[in-house]
Parts: structure tokens; sequence; C-alpha cells
């Protein structure tokens, strides 16, 4: 009886012939789920996010320890044990409770920097590849001037002229990340550009702005989402690479690339201080790299194999 | 041959030199205007950002007197096209005005430091194309096998790893523990006193010389990061290559090699490898221009005096000139080849080839 | 010599095993071929190319090939082991695929690819696999060999690329050829004189062909005998002068779309499908 139903809901959902938009909506996201569920790294991917998610959110009941203080006369550079899971820093905090809640400025970074950077890459390119012409080619032009400069190196330029910290670390990310999406908008715009129902709702009398904003914008979101989340993992890599060279998060901020920076010093002997941060990045990009390649594949079956 | 077919040759050939010309002039407009941007942007960061440009250059505690003198040779009196102008002229001539730091042009800095960078950017590259296209290729061949999940790994692994961390890890293992490299530094002591380089590439001069015991030494300070970043470049090129492989193994010609009765081992290197080749010099050159900007963090880990160093001790110096021309000089080498990789891969392909 | 049979397909079959479950592309196919011109004919997806591909071992791996008989000149070829099975390729079996755009490698030069077909067969010198894929090039009326065998795929005409493209396949002397749509990708104003070329050669040599296409009159007019294929099936099997009195409807409905000048062209015919058929 159960196994009926089942049955019958899938058969539903994979209805050739839909009965209302909701279903055939429906219908298409279950079959995605399904391409993206049979791969088991993506789902792997996403439960490492899903984690993440869920360790920045309940910081404060998983860290055992402060993030910011620690006891400087007894508990000093200790080695991994079951009091302190990933040992102490120099300052005698424990490396556990910071990782804990550095995922918290992970996610700080990785959000703002797409908050940010998607919108401008989404406006560029749809605005370039709606109008076309002269406007077309200056904003491709500046695009690709964009893409052909070296990311690291220019965030880290702009980063030490605004001054260090986290916040202007997100904004030279941000600048120097949206180039690809403009692209993608682009691209993405000139196949619906000439399209029956552009025409249709241009002869409506739609503003090019109305056009732009509610008919090709939302086409332009999935193929989007699927880069900024192949892009995280970058994201998460350059922002620590600032925080390593000390332009990003400034201390005592539990960031995890300034964390491996300080326990840089003590590599040789206390491998830990350093390693278990280093550590943390790994899983979240490879998570985000996992995610992002089960997306792309689930949502664009062509590109397979690449 | 017909003649209508001889015709057809003879105006491919036209509208190929006609196509020639025009690519030749976007590719000059395209190159200008990417240079012209690299130096608006660090024009931007030098000039606009920062509230105080002269404060900028030579921090706070600058006498008033030097203060308003370089405020005069910035020509920060006069509109700002004109100073883009002088900057640009200035950029041209490379000079990039004079470090703070060690009181001299950034230039002679810079000259000085690149070798260093170019040297452990080449040897990772190597290190990454000779095992990583072979490894990509296996791959393709044998997809789904043992050999493709580990180059899957690879990928992720070097997409996902922060560099710096890993080049810590090394440095823990190889030097501390196994005491199998040297310490971070181009050189031992010794040989810095007793070595006159000639080009700056520590490995040819000592070659050049003959002097083993200093190629010896050189090599083993230089291993470790070039290793890393061959890792790295490995990661890329590898899943770059499968992908290219899978692609060429899929085509008709394919087919009609092994119609032909060719072996497997001849299809795959001499057919198939060959039309991967084409594309395959771009994500190389991509990839040793990848290896130049991460040449930042590397030096930085393992203390390798080059153009990476230079910038990031500047930074913590807010040695604003310094910091910017190494980024300029960094940029345009990063430019610089990816403009050169684009015209190369037209000059590799015979089908955009000119008679 | 014309006699006697050069290839024995008895009950082949090719599965495509896909995530939906088994494709059957060839269900049972049975002929022989010898010393003559066979044609198969049938729309894309009947199976036709598959069963070109079988012959020769070129299914794409995860396929599935099983026959009651699959043989040439007596060996069996799905108990030949792949060396052997590679050393029959080129030399005496040989295929010639549909559009010599793609089918030629683009990063080699005409020349050597022939040179290449002659020197994995035989030891011959440079200098002799040279003269011979000069003389092969000017068989199939390349005017200027010498300037021909230097040039690129990309650099020729599609109408020489095929005729290169026979000049890589017949080189090593094949005696029998599966051409897979030679003239399909071709201008109609050289379709004609490839197949010209073609004709000669397999008849001068005394070769068995298969010619496959899609175009029923093209493979009348140039085959002694056709074969008809639906839905992985043979379903009709006749000599190409008996065309008119073919017996099945499907033949006959691929004979009446053929336009006629001075005809009733409208309502244009369309292709009768019946599930039976199949069956």
């Amino acid at each position: 009886m159960s196994t009926e139903v089942v049955q019958s809901r899938r058969d539903w959902l994979l209805s050739e012939r839909p009965a209302s938009r909701m279903q055939a909506r429906l219908g298409r996201a279950y079959v995605t789920w399904r391409r993206f569920s049979a791969n088991r790294l993506a789902f792997v991917g996403l439960l490492i996010i899903i984690a993440l998610l869920l360790v920045a959110a309940f910081a404060d009941v998983l860290a055992p320890y402060s993030p910011t203080f620690g006891d400087l006369k007894g508990s000093r550079l200790l080695a991994p044990s079951a009091a302190h899971w990933f040992g102490t820093d120099d300052l005698g905090r424990d490396i556990y409770s910071r990782i804990i809640y550095g995922s918290r400025w992970t996610l700080y970074v990785v959000i703002l920097v797409a908050v940010i950077a998607a919108p401008i890459g989404l406006l560029v390119g749809t605005v370039a590849g709606y109008a076309g012409g002269w406007t077309d080619a200056i904003l491709m032009r500046i695009t690709d001037i964009f893409l052909a400069f070296p990311k690291l190196i220019l965030a880290l330029a702009f980063v030490a002229a605004l001054g260090p910290g986290i916040e202007n670390a997100v904004l030279a990310i941000a600048i120097t990340s949206w180039p690809p999406y403009a692209r993608i908008a682009r691209a993405e715009t000139l196949t619906v550009r000439n399209s029956d129902y552009i025409k249709a709702v241009q002869l409506m009398g739609a503003s090019p702005f109305r056009i732009v904003l509610r008919h090709i914008m939302p086409l332009c979101i999935s193929s989007l989402i699927i880069r900024v989340t192949l892009d995280m993992a970058g994201i998460i890599l350059t922002a620590a690479g600032l925080g390593f060279l000390g332009l990003g998060a400034q201390p005592p901020l539990p960031e995890w690339g300034a964390m491996i920076a300080s326990g840089r010093r003590f590599v040789l002997d206390q491998w830990w201080v350093a390693g278990a941060p280093g550590f943390a990045i790994l899983i979240v990009s490879l998570g985000f790299n996992l995610l992002g390649d089960g997306l792309r594949d689930a949502l664009d079956p062509r590109s397979g194999d690449q | 041959m017909s003649v209508a077919e001889n015709q057809a040759t003879a105006e491919r050939g036209g509208t190929r030199a006609v196509a020639v010309l025009s690519s030749i002039g976007r590719f000059l407009v395209i190159a200008v205007t990417t240079y012209l941007g690299l130096l608006a942007v660090t024009f931007f960061i030098g000039r606009v950002i920062p509230i105080d440009p002269v404060l900028a250059v030579l921090g706070d505690r600058a006498p008033a007197n030097v203060v308003e003198r370089t405020r005069r040779e910035m020509g920060l009196d006069l509109p700002l096209i004109e100073q883009f102008y002088i900057y640009v002229k200035n950029a041209l001539n490379g000079d990039f005005g004079t470090s703070v730091l060690t009181t001299n042009p950034v230039m002679t800095d810079i000259r000085r430091a690149f070798p260093a960078t170019i040297e452990l950017a080449t040897l990772g590259t190597l290190i990454g194309s000779v095992i990583g296209v072979p490894l990509g290729v296996l791959a393709a061949v044998r997809r789904g096998s043992l050999i493709d999940q580990i180059v899957r790994i690879i990928g992720l692994i070097g997409y996902s790893v922060p560099i710096f961390w890993l080049g810590l890890l090394g440095l823990v293992l190889f030097y501390a523990k196994l005491q199998w490299v040297a310490f971070p530094a181009r050189l031992d002591v010794v040989y810095e006193y007793t070595f006159t380089p000639i080009t700056g590439f520590y490995l040819l001069d000592a070659a050049m010389q003959g002097q083993w015991d200093v190629f010896y030494d050189a090599f083993r300070h230089i291993i470790l990061p070039a290793s890393l970043l061959g890792y790295f470049s490995l990661a890329y090129i590898s899943r770059m290559t499968r992908s290219f492989m899978l692609n060429e193994l899929s085509q008709e010609y394919i087919v009609a090699a092994r119609a032909k009765g060719l072996s497997e081992r001849r299809i795959v290197w001499a057919h198939a490898l060959r039309n991967a080749a084409v594309p395959m010099v771009t994500v190389i050159a991509l990839s040793y221009a990848g290896l130049l900007e991460g040449s930042v963090l590397t030096e930085t880990v393992f203390s390798w005096p080059g153009i990476g160093l230079y910038i990031t001790n500047s930074l913590q110096n807010a040695d604003m000139n310094a910091v910017l021309g190494g980024t300029i000089v960094i940029g345009s080498v990063f430019i610089a080849i990816n403009l050169f990789s684009d015209l190369l891969y037209r000059v590799l392909d015979p089908r955009t080839k000119v008679e | 010599m014309s006699g006697k049979t050069l290839l024995e397909v008895e009950d082949l079959r090719i599965n495509f095993p896909t995530r939906i479950g088994q494709v059957q592309a060839v269900r049972g196919v049975s002929f022989s071929l010898g010393r003559e011109r066979l044609g198969i004919v049938g729309e894309s997806g009947s199976g036709k190319s598959q069963t070109g591909r079988a012959i020769m071992g070129l299914t794409p791996p995860q396929a599935e090939v099983t026959a009651k008989t699959l043989a040439f000149d007596g060996i069996d070829l799905l108990a030949a082991p792949p060396r052997e099975r590679r050393a029959l390729r080129g030399k005496r079996i040989a295929m010639i695929l549909q559009d010599p755009k793609y089918s030629l490698d683009p990063v080699m030069s005409i020349g050597r690819q022939i040179v290449e077909t002659l020197r994995t067969h035989e030891r011959v010198s440079k200098a002799e696999a040279r003269d011979r894929a000069l003389a092969m090039l000017e068989a199939v009326q390349i005017r200027d060999p010498a300037r021909v065998f230097d040039l690129h795929p990309h650099e020729v005409s599609g109408g020489m690329g095929q005729r290169a493209m026979i000049a890589m396949m017949l080189i090593a002397g094949p005696e029998m050829m599966i051409a897979d749509e030679p003239t399909s990708a071709l201008d109609v104003t050289v379709q004609l004189d490839v197949l010209g070329i073609l004709d000669r050669l397999v008849s001068e040599r005394g070769m068995g062909l298969i010619f496959i296409s899609h175009d029923l009159r093209l493979v009348s007019s140039f085959c002694d005998r056709v074969i008809v294929m639906y839905a992985g099936k043979v379903v009709e099997q006749l000599k190409a002068s008996e065309l008119r009195d073919a017996q099945h409807p499907y033949t006959r409905g691929l004979l009446n779309c053929m336009p006629r000048i001075g005809f009733e062209r409208h309502p244009l015919p369309v292709l009768d499908r019946k599930p039976e058929w199949a069956a």
C-alpha cells in the first residue's frame, strides 16, 4: 500500500505532461535532486557544508573554551589531549574552540563576497548582453581586463591601500572576483535576448530595465549559483592567504588563515598550532568543491566529463 | 585537383591573411588596454584610495620638508588625469619610485629579486607538466580506473588546500623531521659569499661555473618549494589533460585511426595527445602564470628572496611604492603570459596556421 | 574468385547497457558477402552503422556483441585475440567514415596519415612508403599528389579529403571495405566523383564492399545486392535490380519517399512505421 503511494508520487513528479506549473517545477527539482544525490562525493560535499553551517550557528554551545581568552599561565602550547583536542596556542587558547568560532568568519567572508560580487557580475553581464553595441564592448573589455589580472596580488595591493582588516579583505576579494560572473551572465543573456518571449514583453512596452531585471536576470541565476559555489573554495583560500600575510582578519579574531600565521613561528616544534586550522580550511574548501562539481553535473549534464 | 578547388584554396588564403591582420590588430588593442587597465588600477590604489598618498609612501614620521618635496615630486598638485599620464610614463620607463625600506629605486630591488621568482616558478611548472601530462593521459585512457581516481583526488586536494599551509607541513616533515631538504632560504650562508651569480638563476649559474657543491646546495633549497608549486601545477594540468584527452578520444579521427589498425599506444600518444597538445600549451602557460601569483605565499613561507617575498616585506612596512611596483611587475608578466599563450595557441594549431 | 565468401554474419546482436536497461541496437542480423557490392540501407538508428563497426571490431567498449557466426575469410572474429583483429584492420578490412572533416587527424599532414597505415602493416622504407602514398593519391585522382601530401586536412575540400581517406584506407590493399555513408557529408557535385573512384578501385582490385547508406536510390544504383534494415533487424534482402519488386511495406515506403519528376509531390509521403516489423 505505502509503496504504491510512493510509486504514484514518483510518477506524478516524473510525469511527461505536468498539469500545473508547480508540478513541472517540482518534477524538475526532483530529477535534479536524484541526479545530484546519485553522486556520492557531491553528497559528502553537501554534508560538509551543512556541518559548517551548524557548527557556525551553534559555536557557543559546541566550543568548550573561549576563543579569545586563554590561560596564559598554565596552558601555553599544549599538545593535543583529552582536555584540548587540537592543543593550545601560544596564548594558551584552546585551538578546537577557536576553529569552531573561526567557521563563522569563514562563512562571513564567503557569503559577503558572494553577495557583493555576484550581483555586480550579474548586472554588468546582463546589461552588456542586452544592450549590445558599444555598451557591450566597453563593459566586456573592462571585464576582460580584470580577468587578466592576478587576483591574489591585486587583492593584496587593495588591502595594502585600504588597511588590513577582514572587511577590507572581503571588499578586495569581491572587487577581483566579479568578472567571471559577468561573462556567464552575458552568455546567458545572449542566448535569450532574441527569443520570442522577450520580443513579446518588449511589444507590451516593458522598459529595458524591467526586462533585464524581471525576465533575464532570473534565467542567469542557476548557472551563476554553480559558478559561485565552485568559486567558494577559491574565496576561502584567498581570504586565508590574506589572513596568513597579516592583511585579513586581525588578532585576536579566530580566523583560520591568521591562526596559521600565528602558528607559523612554532611550526617546527608545535605543528598542531598551524596544522589544525589549515586542515579545517582544506575540509571546508573540499566541501565547496565537491558540492560545486555535483551541482554542475546535476544541473548541466553536458559538462559531466570535465 | 580541379581549377575550382585551386581557386577556393587561394581565396581561403586571401581571407586568412585578412583574418590574421585583424587578429593582430585585436591582439594589440587587447594588450594595450589590459596594461593601461593594470596601471589604472594600481594608480587608483596608490593615489586615490589613500587620504594622503604622501603619507602612504613615506609613513607618518617623515619630516615636513620631505613630505612637501615628495608631494611636488609625485605631482599631486596637478589634475588627476595629468597625474595618471605621468604615472604611466614613469611606469613604462620602469620608474616605480623609491623603496622606503631599502632606499633603492623599486626597479633595482625588483630586478634583483626577479630571477629567484622565475627560477622557482619554472621548476615548479616543469615538475607539474612532466608528471601531470602523462598522469592526465592515463586517467583519460583508463577512465574510472584507480589512476583516474588518483588524478581526481590529486586535483580535488590541489584545488582545496591552502598552499602556505601545505608548505609549512612540508617544512615540518622534510626539513625538521626527515632532514631531506635544506632550511628556508636560497643558499647556505657559506656559499652566499663564495658564489657569484651571473644570470641570477642559481641552478643554472652553478652548473655553468662547474660549482657542483653549490648546485647541490641550491637544489636542496629549491626542491621543496618547487615541488610544492609543482603539486599545484600538477593538480591543474593533469585535470585539464584528462578532460582534453577525453574530448579527443571521442572524435571520429580516433575511430579512423583504429580502423587503420594502429596500436592503442600510437593512437593515444601520436594522435590524441598531439591534438590535445594545442590547448595543453595554453593550460601550461596559465599554470605558470598562476605559480607566479602563488609565489607571494610560497616565497613567504620558504623565505625565498623573490618578488613575492619583496611584496610581503614591503606590505609589512607600509612601503606602498614597493608594493605597487611589485604588483605591476608580476601583473605585467601574468598578463603577458596570458596574451602570449593565446597567441601560441593560434600558432600551434595548424588550422589557423599562415602559409 | 567472386563466388568465394569473404564475410559470414549470422545472428549478429549488439546490446548497449544503459541506466534504463538494455538497448538492443542490432537484433539478429545475418548476411554474407563475397567479392561484390552489398548495400545496407536504413534510417538513422536502424543499426546499420553499428553492424559495420562490429565487423571492424570498433563498437564502443560498453557494447556487447554476440553472433552465431562472425567470420572473415574463415577467421572467427569474435574469438580472435585483439592483436589479430588489429592486424586485420587496415590490412585486410578497411573502413571509410562519413565526414573527412572529422575522420582525418587535423594536426597530421595527409601524406603522413597515409604512410602511417602502410608502415603499420608492412615493413617498408620511408622513401618507398612515400612513393606508394603518392601513387595512391594519384589513384584516387588527386592531380598534384606531391603538394597534397604535405597539406593538412583543413586545407583541402571535402571531396579531396574523402579521396585522401580512401587512399589512406586502400593503401595496404584490403580485400574488404566498409564504407559508412562515404558521400553523405559531401557536396552533391562531388558525390558522384568520389563514388566513381570508389567504384573503380573496388572492382579493379576485386574487393568486397559493404556500402552503408540511408539513400536507397544511391545504394540501388551502386550495389549488386541490398539489405534493408529497420530497428536493428533485416526486413528485406534483395538484388538491386529487383528493387522495384520489393515486397516489404517498409522498403516500399522508402522507395515512395523519393520524389519523382513529373508526378504529384503533395502531400509528401511519410514513412510508415509499424511496431510489428520490429518484433
